[in-house]
């Protein structure tokens, strides 16, 4: 205090020199403390990006395959003996007809010759239980079909799918075969001899394969032994590893069981699976029935290998053979699987689409929009622009800021205490899911709606209240039309939020299987994130591409909605 | 201009209040999400043959299906529920104190809990001891008192075993599963410690819960991963580690077979004629419940029945064993088929 009546500068302020070295120094250090910090902004923007683009790419290279389906695209003849045995022709008794048998015969004729049971079940595996359904919708909107022979695509099921869609089980071909091979019958167990050594080299592979698993048991063994491990339980091992050495040394016929890979040998038309095999012989099973027994020559026929033991795969030799078979007769085509948008959900991963959580999801919105709109609208209108001041207004906007953050299974609990247990609203219905969802969206949009009405200007207000405008008038003709791109986006974002909710709908049970795509508020539905989770959770491999393809769509409706919210207001926004 | 959709949202809700206490053509299941796969298919192609509604299946756990099956009878409430256990005395009391007094019980089949890893790790042969030795907080030692779980690695239990790190995926404490695990695997696996086994016969007559204690906690050092109630996530971590364990049902493991290898325990593998006919020790009764009063008042409610206990279901070549369900033996599918469709009911004592 002193300092400044005495007239010289206070010593708590210092002259600051900004021509010396440390004064250089410290403004170089701020400069660097600047561009660090631009750095690490960077490397924090360059993580989530790559974050963001490893989810997206990961989730696309899954779901984009979900959209296309394997068909089996083939002369079908629309049986009436099987279709409609009586000749009835009326519309029931042509939606009763045994479709799938008539697309199974297509299937007999584009392979033909498969008589044993066990071959025929898995050639018809090949085909979707839904095969014929298809069939049916075509046959009933035009009876004419009837006797007539169509070419239509006829759906796979869901395995041969996948094995078509994944390229680690493919075939490796050898076409140069060096000597003549003459087969001993065209079906069952058959041999075949082979004038060169074409053999000679998977053989000499397979006993590599033999030393080499010996090898690996030997010190298995060592290592047990070392840890302490008592001779009998190594009898077993030691046994083994004896047998596969036996197995290398000898000259007998190697067999091929279903932890090697696979050889089979196309020739004269048919398909042989290799059971035993020496250098200049194998013996196998027919799978595809030979035309003659004649002799081919080198070059004509071929060995094909499945690397993958047939153990590794969840497709079989038989049923994989089956299907190159018509891959190689041109049948099979891939094509855009229109029917995930219109179907509803099935345990049969080919048959299932999301139709039904589509339009659950829709009608649940629609329930919950025109709900939350009016009412959020209305309360932030009354808040912000009529409600006086007071300790009641102030708790009311605390809550409403309060429940804002409450977790939406809550919501969930409370619907069902309320909606199904004391007003006995159906289960599952949209109605109820979109009144809970209004429940945790509500919040949202008044906030959103009140600070859209908070940022127009007190001008736009006092000019109208001072040409003799009511405060309704000058609320509803003035403020409420420039706050309203605000008041949409915050809603668009709010509906957002509630078509990506499971927790809450998970009390008022819209987790369920349901097949009949809902028309009414009050059916049972589901939605989409629901039906993600319910097929994430099931067990066939196929069911992984649905669940990548429906992400896809939901993340797909849900940019579509945050787009029309960008849109609004870029388009209405006014700035002052 | 905001009146437009709250008049359509007052008669909407009108209408729905009106609808809500109507007729209901549409049958209504509840319960586990292991049986879940299993009775969804039955119902797909119920609603195909019938031609009418298919049926709701909710998926909601062993233990919020009896609350809601409980709750009573009437077309609002659910016709059948899902269990991977058997009703309990207590919830059964339940039901019927809310007027649920008949209820029919069907077996559907078996479910093997399974211990499985990726193809290329060390195949494994372990007893039901060794799993509770390796994952149990507390173990016996040499002496036969209770110690924390000293065991590392597989090697330290067993010598014959690998010399790999414990560690093994499974469900949290919510699921059903890690219910079962406790029961079919834990439990067993500590009866076989003569002092644990000692302690068993003390609770009983001491009325304590001491053994019981030991059974039901897992080890919390890392050694066990709850890998949460998505099965198939287990799945993708094993192929990624070869030498992780994971716990999950046979359905995944079948489904899965081309990267996965079940762990035999007591020497058998886990496989669809093991588990049927008994001789592997981790499976589990499945059973589906169904409430005799709604017969012949909802529409189908036999007939689904009907179809879910026919042979081309349920029978051992039926499409339920497609999707993973090991059938029962042929005369029990027999004797639980036939008491389900006569609609035998369910007795108090028969449960505990």
């Amino acid at each position: 205090m002193t300092d400044i009546t005495s007239g010289e500068f206070p010593s708590s302020i210092r002259r600051v020199e900004f021509d010396s070295a440390e004064s250089k120094a410290r403004l170089r250090g701020r400069y660097k403390s600047e561009a660090r910090f631009k750095a690490y902004g960077i490397v924090a923007l360059v993580i989530t990006t790559s974050f963001l683009l490893a989810l997206l790419t990961s989730i696309v290279s899954r779901g984009v395959p979900g959209f296309f389906q394997n068909y089996l695209v083939t002369e079908v003849l629309v049986d009436a003996a099987k279709i409609d045995p009586q000749g009835k022709g009326t519309p029931e008794a042509l939606r009763a007809g045994d479709y799938s048998a008539v697309a199974r015969a297509a299937l007999a004729d584009a392979i033909p010759g498969i008589n044993e049971r066990q071959l025929k079940k898995e050639l018809n595996g090949l085909l979707s239980s839904g095969a014929g359904d298809d069939l049916r919708e075509m046959v009933l909107a035009n009876p004419s079909l009837l006797g007539q022979r169509i070419r239509t695509p006829l759906l796979l099921a869901d395995q041969a799918d996948i094995f078509l869609k994944e390229t680690e089980s493919a075939v490796r071909v050898f076409a140069d075969t060096r000597g003549s091979a003459t087969p001993s019958a065209t079906t069952g167990d058959i041999t075949i001899l082979v004038s060169g050594n074409d053999f000679a080299d998977d053989v000499a592979l397979i006993k590599a394969e033999l030393v080499n698993s010996a090898v690996a048991l030997e010190k298995n063994i060592a290592l047990r032994a070392g840890r302490g491990a008592s001779a009998e339980s190594l009898a077993d091992l030691k046994a083994q590893a004896a047998e596969l050495r036996q197995r290398a040394a000898g000259t007998a016929s190697e067999t091929l069981d279903s932890k090697t890979a696979s050889r089979l040998v196309a020739i004269n038309g048919g398909v042989v699976k290799v059971k035993e095999m020496t250098p200049t012989s194998v013996r196998g099973d027919v799978i595809v029935p030979l035309t003659t027994t004649a002799e081919a020559a080198p070059g004509t026929w071929q060995i094909r290998v499945y690397d993958r033991p047939e153990a590794d795969r969840n497709m079989n030799d038989r049923a994989a053979t089956f299907l190159e078979q018509l891959k190689s007769k041109g049948l099979i085509e891939s094509k855009f699987n229109w029917a995930f948008f219109t179907r509803g959900d099935s345990r049969e991963a080919e048959l299932a689409g999301i139709q039904g959580a589509l339009v659950g999801s829709i009608l649940t919105l629609l329930v919950t929009i025109g709900l939350c709109l009016p009412i959020g609208v209305l309360a932030a209108i009354y808040l912000e622009e009529f409600a006086p001041k007071n300790r009641f207004t102030e708790l009311i906007e605390i809550n409403i800021n309060n429940l804002a953050a409450v977790p939406s299974i809550v919501f969930g609990l409370l619907g069902l205490a309320v909606f199904l247990n004391f007003f006995g609203l159906p289960r599952s219905a949209p109605l109820v899911g979109g009144l809970v969802l209004a429940l945790l969206v509500l919040p949202t949009i008044i906030i959103a709606s009140r600070a859209a009405l908070k940022s127009v200007p007190p001008s736009i207000r006092e000019a109208a209240l001072g040409v003799g405008a009511s405060h309704q008038q000058a609320v509803f003709h003035h403020v409420l039309p420039l706050a309203m791109p605000g008041i949409m986006t915050g809603t668009i974002i709010g509906m957002a939020h509630a078509l990506g909710e499971t927790a809450p709908l998970l009390m008022i049970g819209m987790i369920a299987f349901i097949v009949d795509v809902p028309t009414s508020l009050t059916q049972a539905a589901t939605v989409l994130p629901v039906q993600i989770f319910l097929w994430s959770d099931l067990p066939e491999p196929a069911f992984k591409m649905k669940t990548a393809a429906a992400i896809l769509v939901l993340l797909a409706v849900l940019f579509l909605m945050n787009g029309i919210s960008i849109w609004l207001r870029k388009k209405f926004e006014r700035r002052w | 201009m905001n009146k437009a959709p709250i008049l359509a949202l007052a008669v909407v809700s009108a209408c729905a209040f009106a609808t809500a206490a109507e007729a209901r053509d549409q049958i209504r299941v509840v319960g586990s999400s292991t049986v879940y796969p299993f009775t969804t298919a039955v119902a797909e192609q119920f609603g195909k043959s019938s031609g009418g509604k298919t049926p709701v299946v909710e998926s909601t756990g062993t233990g919020g299906g009896f609350k809601i099956f409980c709750e009573g009878v009437g077309v609002d409430k659910a016709d059948a529920s899902n269990a991977s256990r058997r009703i309990k005395k207590s919830e059964f009391e339940l039901c019927d104190k809310n007027g649920v007094k008949d209820i029919i019980e069907l077996t559907v089949g078996f479910d093997g809990l399974t211990i499985a890893q990726s193809k290329d790790g060390p195949a494994l042969n372990l007893t039901r001891k060794q799993v509770f030795q390796a994952l149990a907080e507390k173990v016996p030692n040499d002496k036969g008192e209770l110690v924390d779980n000293p065991y590392k690695n597989w090697s330290d239990i067993d010598p014959s075993l690998p010399a790999t790190k414990i560690e093994v995926l499974g469900p949290p404490p919510t699921s059903g599963t890690r219910d079962s695990f406790h029961e079919l695997f834990l439990e067993k696996g500590a009866e076989a410690f003569d002092s644990l086994k000692a302690m068993k016969k003390k609770d009983e007559e001491a009325k304590t819960k001491d053994f019981e204690k030991v059974w039901k906690s897992i080890r919390k050092d890392g050694a066990y991963v709850e890998a949460g109630e998505n099965d198939n996530v287990i799945v993708q971590k094993l192929e990624g580690n070869k030498n992780a364990f994971g716990i999950f049902g046979y359905s995944f493991l079948e489904e899965n077979a081309d990267k996965l290898r079940g762990v035999s325990i007591e020497g058998a593998e886990p496989t669809f004629e093991n588990i049927s006919g008994g001789k592997y020790k981790g499976a589990r009764p499945l059973f589906v419940y169904f409430k005799k009063a709604h017969i012949g008042v909802i529409p189908g409610l036999d007939k689904f029945i009907a179809e879910y206990t026919s042979e081309k279901a349920l029978g051992e070549e039926g499409y339920l064993t497609e999707k993973g369900l090991v059938a029962l033996p042929k005369e029990a599918f027999a004797k639980s088929a036939k008491a389900a469709n006569e609609g035998v009911t369910l007795k108090a004592d028969e449960l505990k």
